[in-house]
């Protein structure tokens, strides 16, 4: 299918140098992590590590075409009541 | 109370041990007769060993409880002779829906590539794999199976472990070499030696409800989120078999669970999920909570602990009768070998090695999945509602919505069983891992996996029988009288087969494609159908050698 946005959406989470047995385990695997660093954390506390978790991740991608496109899937959001 | 099935009875009869003026002695002891427990029989009498069972109850399971079988437990099963009448009787399923506020947002499809014997899940309740279980164990001489027989004292102070069984007719005491522990989460005998499994309660419940309706939806597993009939919780619906479906209602801590149990608070729930106009009587309903722990170790000297006695998972992902099943399948076999002399105790200590991974990985899975399901914070219910919005649009987050993460076999990567790879291989089927079936023709059967198990095979490969050597074929078949028989299975690709070799043809390829099969490469396959090595070039060196290492005699 020809796809000329540049924002990964299909699944991407991986782990060099291990050896995937099953598909679901590396996107788990960081959503556990996710969790547990908000683990014991107040709500306050949880948007600022939010607020700072998507800093260094957008600095990371650095492209900007790319982090508009995301910051435009997260704002239309068709389902939401 | 059921209205679909009637549990049988099973009568108890009085053993001449009870009249014994010393304990009787039996080898091997196994105390309970679920689906752990009579399967550790059933292996070990394959194995040729004389095992007691006892249970405390003399019926099956009562209400459906564990439904959801997969693919390798029906394997297991199929080894030990039950398969077939599971999946013949369950409903087949593969696709998994899930629903977030009553809009279909992702779903799975669990069919597995063609050319595999067993489904990748049937439903089917636990009563009837019980009642096929016991039937099967008939069928052999070396079990026995005492019901109504509690054990009451246990003590394993000396070499022959002593314990003390109730019965209608009193108390009597038996001895034991061996004692296989099956007796459910809340094990009495754990309890008795003092021993803890420990871990993690979730404060939750979750209402069961099994409702007889005959309904037009499919056979799918249908998970919703925060549906508009039962806000802010999750419900499941299932079909089992005879018309029967399972409902699941995460219900919260604060319900109380004596009255979520009556019916006349059961059917308005029904009635709001499914609607009023749907017919359906109730048939078993539970209110549970949950817990993820196990014991630090599955074994104390001769005492083995199997199945839920030894870990417990949270039901999501129907990981609890599926994993216990892999217990007893890579028990029976190490045990029998110990038993004859032929393999060190060490290779018991491999039994909970491998399978404490094993429940550390169920048990991640599905806590990982209870965490989604039961988010326990405000920022992981955003978290998680989120995931579920972007499922509509993003492939990724399909994929990271988690509503059970449906049971699958660990691969033992990091066994002290397996032999490093001798060779290049390009798949997943490493040593460590179980067996992938695929359909083979011109033997005894038209199956891989059922021309596997129950003792050390080589399945080495060949493009032509016709050009195959000799002198190899001979060596290969002349470890057939090794102290631990090693018998050879040649999969050929083409040729015709000579008399008196055990040979299977690869008719699809699928066995070349699946393990990266090639002329003259060679598989160690264990009794339990794991792969221990695999070779390139093969000699019977060297499959010795990994035989003593799948043996633990280094």
């Amino acid at each position: 299918m020809p796809d000329n946005k540049p924002l990964t959406t299909d699944s991407n989470f991986h782990e060099s140098g291990k050896t995937c047995f099953r598909a679901y385990r590396p996107g788990d695997d960081f959503y556990q992590y996710l969790i547990d660093a908000h683990r014991d954390l107040s709500d306050a506390q949880s948007q600022k590590l939010n607020a700072r978790l998507i800093l260094l991740l957008a600095n990371h991608i650095g492209d900007l075409a790319v982090l508009r496109e995301a910051i435009d899937a997260a704002t239309e959001n068709p389902g939401e009541a | 109370m059921s209205l679909t099935y009637q549990n049988p009875v099973y009568e108890y009869v009085r053993s001449p041990d009870q009249a014994a003026i010393q304990a009787a002695h039996h080898p091997v002891i196994v105390v309970g007769a679920g689906p752990i427990g009579m399967g550790a029989a059933l292996d070990l009498a394959l194995h040729g060993v004389d095992t007691l069972v006892l249970d405390d109850n003399n019926t099956v399971s009562v209400g459906s409880r564990a439904i959801c079988f997969s693919k390798r437990a029906l394997e297991v099963l199929d080894r030990l002779g039950c398969g077939e009448r599971m999946v013949d009787k369950g409903v087949t399923w593969n696709v998994g829906k899930v629903f977030f506020r009553d809009k279909l947002v992702t779903q799975f499809d669990l069919l597995p590539e063609p050319g595999h014997k067993m489904p990748a899940f049937i439903n089917l309740q636990q009563y009837y794999l019980e009642e096929y279980m016991v039937e099967r164990m008939n069928e052999f001489d070396n079990i026995e199976v005492r019901w109504k027989n509690k054990v009451i004292a246990v003590d394993d102070s000396s070499e022959q472990t002593r314990i003390s069984v109730e019965t209608p007719d009193g108390v009597y005491n038996l001895t034991c070499d061996w004692l296989i522990v099956a007796d459910g989460a809340n094990s009495d005998l754990r309890a008795m030696l003092g021993l803890e499994s420990t871990g993690k309660v979730f404060e939750d419940r979750f209402l069961i409800a099994d409702i007889v309706m005959k309904a037009d939806f499919p056979p799918e597993r249908w998970f919703n989120f925060d549906p508009s009939y039962h806000r802010g919780q999750s419900t499941l619906l299932h079909r089992q078999a005879d018309n029967v479906w399972r409902l699941d209602f995460q219900l919260g801590w604060d319900k109380d669970p004596d009255e979520e149990k009556k019916p006349e608070n059961i059917i308005p729930r029904v009635r709001a999920m499914l609607g009023d106009d749907v017919e359906f009587e109730l048939e078993w309903a539970s209110v549970y909570t949950f817990q993820c722990r196990r014991m630090p170790r599955f074994r104390k000297g001769p005492v083995l602990f199997t199945g839920d006695a030894a870990h417990q998972v949270s039901p999501f992902g129907a990981r609890g009768a599926n994993s216990g099943l892999q217990d007893i399948d890579n028990l029976a076999w190490k045990l029998k070998l110990v038993m004859d002399g032929k393999a060190p105790q060490s290779l018991l200590d491999s039994y909970c090695e491998e399978r404490e991974v094993a429940a550390d990985e169920n048990i991640m899975n599905s806590t990982r999945s209870t965490d989604f399901i039961t988010p326990k914070s405000n920022t992981s219910r955003q978290f998680r509602d989120a995931t579920l919005e972007l499922s509509k649009r993003f492939d990724f987050a399909r994929k990271l919505t988690n509503s059970g993460r449906l049971s699958d076999t660990t691969v033992l990567t990091d066994s002290s069983l397996n032999s490093p790879d001798d060779g290049e291989f390009g798949s997943l089927l490493v040593a460590g891992a179980v067996m992938a079936d695929a359909p083979v023709e011109g033997g005894s059967a038209d199956w891989l996996l059922n021309a596997f198990g129950n003792r050390f095979q080589v399945m080495f490969y060949v493009d032509d029988i016709d050009a195959c050597d000799r002198a190899t074929l001979d060596a290969l078949r002349a470890m057939q009288d090794d102290a631990i028989p090693i018998e050879t299975v040649v999969i050929y690709r083409s040729g015709e087969a000579p008399a008196g070799i055990h040979a299977l043809c690869d008719v699809k390829g699928m066995i070349a494609e699946r393990y990266d099969a090639r002329d003259g490469s060679a598989y160690l396959i264990r009794p339990d159908q794991h792969l221990a090595a695999r070779m390139r070039t093969t000699s019977v060196d060297k499959i010795r050698q990994a035989v003593a290492r799948a043996s633990a005699q280094h």
